[in-house]
């Protein structure tokens, strides 16, 4: 079994990832650039960083599509400890847009509790600032993502406080785009 | 054991606090749940500012704490010993300077800038919690967004009084949405909440709770059409020391004969300003 | 000019030098050992065990004697201690029906399998003070049976076996964990439990005596109260098998509460539970009696406002580190808001005496 390696100084490294991670939940569209790591084919190096920074033994995590590979699978059990589960019980989500698709397989928080939804980490070929203009919390006039599906996107914001909260990642480069981000047209 | 993990905590919990954090960030305004843990510092007295700041810490920050504004209050002191032990980060007394900012009870002078985090410690984090002693019941009026009892509340305040009488933790309403409770910093100032460049995180420990403001987000302190909300401070003073007009006074008792002067909260904000002040003259 | 004096680090050195000094006391006076009072002062060992939900009495002496003897900071000193320490899994629920016993009672049964056996209590002592005590006298050893190796069943298996007795639930294995997730209503038994067993023992004490009084009277009896080591163990999923991996002593306490029946159940006895680290009956009665007072709700009774039936009342007011932190921390700087109230009332003042000189001047 080949494992690749996880952060070299735990509490350092995950701490600058997550403040990295941080700027860009704060900043929707705002794409940050992660550390290089060597990450589980297919999974990209900024998804591998956001998985050893949030996620662990206590958050179900669901894998799609092609992410669901016997090396990813091993890299969490070895890396994470997380249980591997289905969308409906998912605290985490790793895969390609497609395959994470439909979004309405996850948790999306309850009116009580709107924080108890899923977080999904959305696998993309590149990330781009053009496309959807975006405008609401963390955003000082305007910025712009392109997304993968503007329409169910703002499904998903329109259900404010509920909804899932999306981490888009590319080789080392991640943007987010939480609920409370308005989704206008192009 | 004689060494602590860097910034204190362990790493599972540092990433349970991230998790809450993310997902306060993501629902500006909503009280995130999360467990807390016992800090070396009694509850009350900072635990939950000591934990979000744990969680954001990196070895590069430069870190500013205030108590009142001032950086001398013991607590502000044993605080910013505990990070520089815990953490080894650098500690500044300059607003300007910080990256990341623990406060209890203010919002520094100097306004804040991009990339700033602001770290507000929380002591009841609810804002119906005095109109509504149960959890279970303040919990489904923020769900159902049912506020009348606020709004309700407010207006005796004004038939009895000819104004909203709330001096400090002056409830506020996030983007339109939720209710939220700034922390007891004056009402003074609550408008500097409102879309501030910086990311503010608050955090409750005792009561378990995370909340956030992004940058860039709606603040408003609520009021009604006809009795706006104002940013009051001591009527017609200015800081004794500095001189500042704009700035949140302290009123210090001088003598037993009712003597007494105002000076800045800020005290790196007037210490800055007489520095200034001296090489003006020099 | 006047400077407002704010503490200031040295400020703080100095009271933290004063406090190391004031803790030694008489240099005349031997330093306190861990030994003494670990082995002389048990029972605050135990309650710091048991609030500080750690069982370790050598952290516990040591706790003591940093606190000077207050038990609520030591307490707090072992509980932000044990929130550093990592988690290797989760042990085995403890079989107190194999415990070693050193003090066994029921107030329900004049005797029964296994007897009554009376250990090292105050009950029966005349509390009257010791003046040899003030000396340090020889005691000799206390006479001693064979330690018997039979199990001791628990009383109320007896009326279990009858059916008298109303059936627990043996609960799965997600039990949740107060410790690693925030508390929220409502509060299953479980997670009541964990937070009486790490509440304030006065808190509970008050409270259990005020279900005596009537504020949710629900008729207890100490159906049995045992005291003694029992093993703990874990089950090691790498090895395949379970390894015991300590002892520790607990005081068990199970009442048997009156219970009239239902539309759909017979009238039966029902059961309120304690379980303390340590020896601490008072403590382990009072968790049984308000235990049972929060099943209130689901055994159909008579809810009547009492505090100790309210768990959203119990559960977040019973723990003592947060209690007094916060009761404390209003000891801390609190002049900004001060300040804003003082402005406050000024205005509110100066507008009332503007209306007032207004209307009496249109009265005129």
């Amino acid at each position: 079994m080949q494992l690749t390696t996880g952060f070299a100084s735990p509490p350092i490294d995950a701490a600058r990832a997550f403040r990295l991670v941080l700027d860009a939940m704060a900043h929707p569209a705002r794409i940050v650039d992660l550390p290089e790591i060597e990450a589980p084919a297919p999974c990209s190096p900024a998804a591998a960083i956001v998985l050893l920074t949030l996620v662990d033994a206590t958050t179900p995590l669901h894998l799609a599509g092609a992410h669901d590979s016997e090396s990813v699978r091993d890299w969490v059990r070895f890396h994470l400890g997380a249980p591997l589960v289905g969308p409906q019980d998912a605290a985490f989500a790793l895969g390609a847009w497609d395959a994470l698709c439909p979004l309405g397989r996850f948790p999306q928080g309850s009116a009580d509790y709107p924080d108890r939804s899923a977080t999904l980490i959305v696998e993309a070929a590149e990330l781009r600032n053009d496309g959807a203009r975006l405008t609401g919390p963390g955003i000082e006039a305007e910025a712009y993502l392109a997304l993968p599906d503007t329409a169910a996107l703002q499904a998903n914001a329109a259900q404010f406080p509920r909804g899932l909260d999306f981490l888009f990642t590319s080789n080392v480069q991640l943007a987010a785009l939480p609920r409370s981000t308005r989704i206008g047209g192009a | 054991m004689t060494d602590y993990n860097f910034a204190y905590l362990d790493e599972a919990t540092k990433r349970m606090l991230r998790r809450a954090i993310l997902k306060a960030v993501a629902i500006p305004g909503y009280q995130v749940p999360f467990s807390s843990r016992e800090m070396p510092m009694p509850y009350g007295w900072g635990t939950g500012g000591v934990q979000v700041t744990a969680a954001c810490l990196v070895p590069e920050d430069t870190l500013k704490v205030i108590d009142q504004g001032a950086d001398d209050t013991t607590n502000a002191v044993s605080i910013r010993k505990f990070f520089a032990r815990v953490a080894g980060v650098e500690t500044t007394e300059a607003t300007a300077r910080a990256s990341v900012i623990q406060t209890r009870h203010r919002i520094p002078e100097t306004p804040l800038t991009e990339g700033q985090i602001l770290v507000f410690q929380v002591p009841i984090p609810e804002p119906l919690r005095f109109l509504e002693p149960r959890e279970t019941e303040t919990r489904t009026m923020h769900a159902l967004e049912d506020y009348g009892l606020m709004h309700v509340r407010l207006y005796e305040d004004i038939a009895k009084h000819g104004e909203i009488a709330r001096a400090y933790a002056y409830p506020v309403r996030v983007e339109g949405r939720y209710i939220m409770d700034p922390s007891p910093i004056p009402k003074f100032d609550n408008p500097k909440l409102d879309n501030s460049p910086a990311l503010q995180l608050f955090g409750a420990g005792r009561e378990c709770r995370i909340y956030a403001l992004p940058p860039y987000t709606r603040v408003e302190s609520l009021d009604f059409e006809d009795y706006p909300f104002t940013a009051s401070k001591a009527a017609g003073q200015v800081c004794a020391i500095c001189g500042a007009e704009d700035s949140y006074l302290d009123e210090v008792i001088t003598d037993d004969a009712g003597g007494r002067m105002f000076v800045c909260s800020d005290t790196d904000y007037c210490a800055t300003r007489v520095a200034a002040q001296a090489e003006d003259a020099a | 000019m006047y400077v407002a004096v704010k503490g200031g680090e040295r400020a703080i050195e100095n009271a933290h030098a004063w406090l190391d000094d004031a803790r030694r006391g008489d240099r005349d006076v031997p330093d306190l050992v861990l030994d003494q009072i670990r082995e002389q002062l048990a029972l605050a060992v135990d309650r710091v065990m048991a609030e500080g939900a750690l069982y370790d009495p050598d952290l516990a002496a040591l706790a003591l004697k940093q606190a000077r003897g207050d038990v609520i900071e030591a307490v707090f000193l072992i509980r932000a201690f044990r929130t550093t320490l990592p988690r290797f899994g989760t042990s085995q629920p403890v079989d107190t029906g194999a415990m070693q016993i050193i003090r066994r009672i029921s107030a329900t049964y004049k005797d029964a399998p296994g007897g009554q056996v009376l250990g090292p209590t105050f009950d029966y002592t005349h509390r009257l003070l010791d003046f040899g005590l003030a000396q340090t006298p020889d005691i000799a050893a206390a006479p001693e049976a064979e330690i018997s190796t039979a199990s001791v069943p628990h009383i109320l298996s007896h009326l279990n076996a009858e059916g008298l007795m109303q059936r627990e639930d043996a609960g799965g294995p997600d039990v949740p964990d107060l410790t690693r997730a925030p508390l929220e209503f409502p509060a299953e038994r479980p997670l009541r439990l964990q937070a009486l067993t790490r509440g304030d023992e006065g808190f509970l004490l008050s409270l259990a005596y005020s279900t005596q009084r009537g504020y949710g009277r629900n008729h207890a009896f100490v159906g049995e109260l045992r005291i003694g080591h029992v093993r703990v163990s874990a089950f090691l999923p790498e090895l395949g098998f379970e390894i015991e991996f300590a002892e520790i002593m607990i005081t068990e306490c199970e009442s048997v509460n009156q219970f009239q029946g239902s539309k759909t159940e017979l009238a039966q006895f029902t059961r309120g539970y304690g379980l303390v680290f340590g020896q601490s009956e008072r403590k382990a009665i009072s968790m049984a009696l308000v235990d049972r007072a929060l099943r209130a709700r689901e055994l159909g009774e008579d809810l009547d406002g009492a505090p100790a039936q309210d768990e959203e009342f119990v559960l977040s007011h019973c723990d003592n580190i947060q209690s007094s932190g916060f009761l404390e921390h209003i000891k801390l700087p609190h002049y900004v808001d001060f300040q804003a109230e003082l402005e406050l009332i000024r205005k509110l003042r100066r507008d009332a005496a503007a209306r007032q000189a207004a209307t009496s001047q249109a009265a005129e």
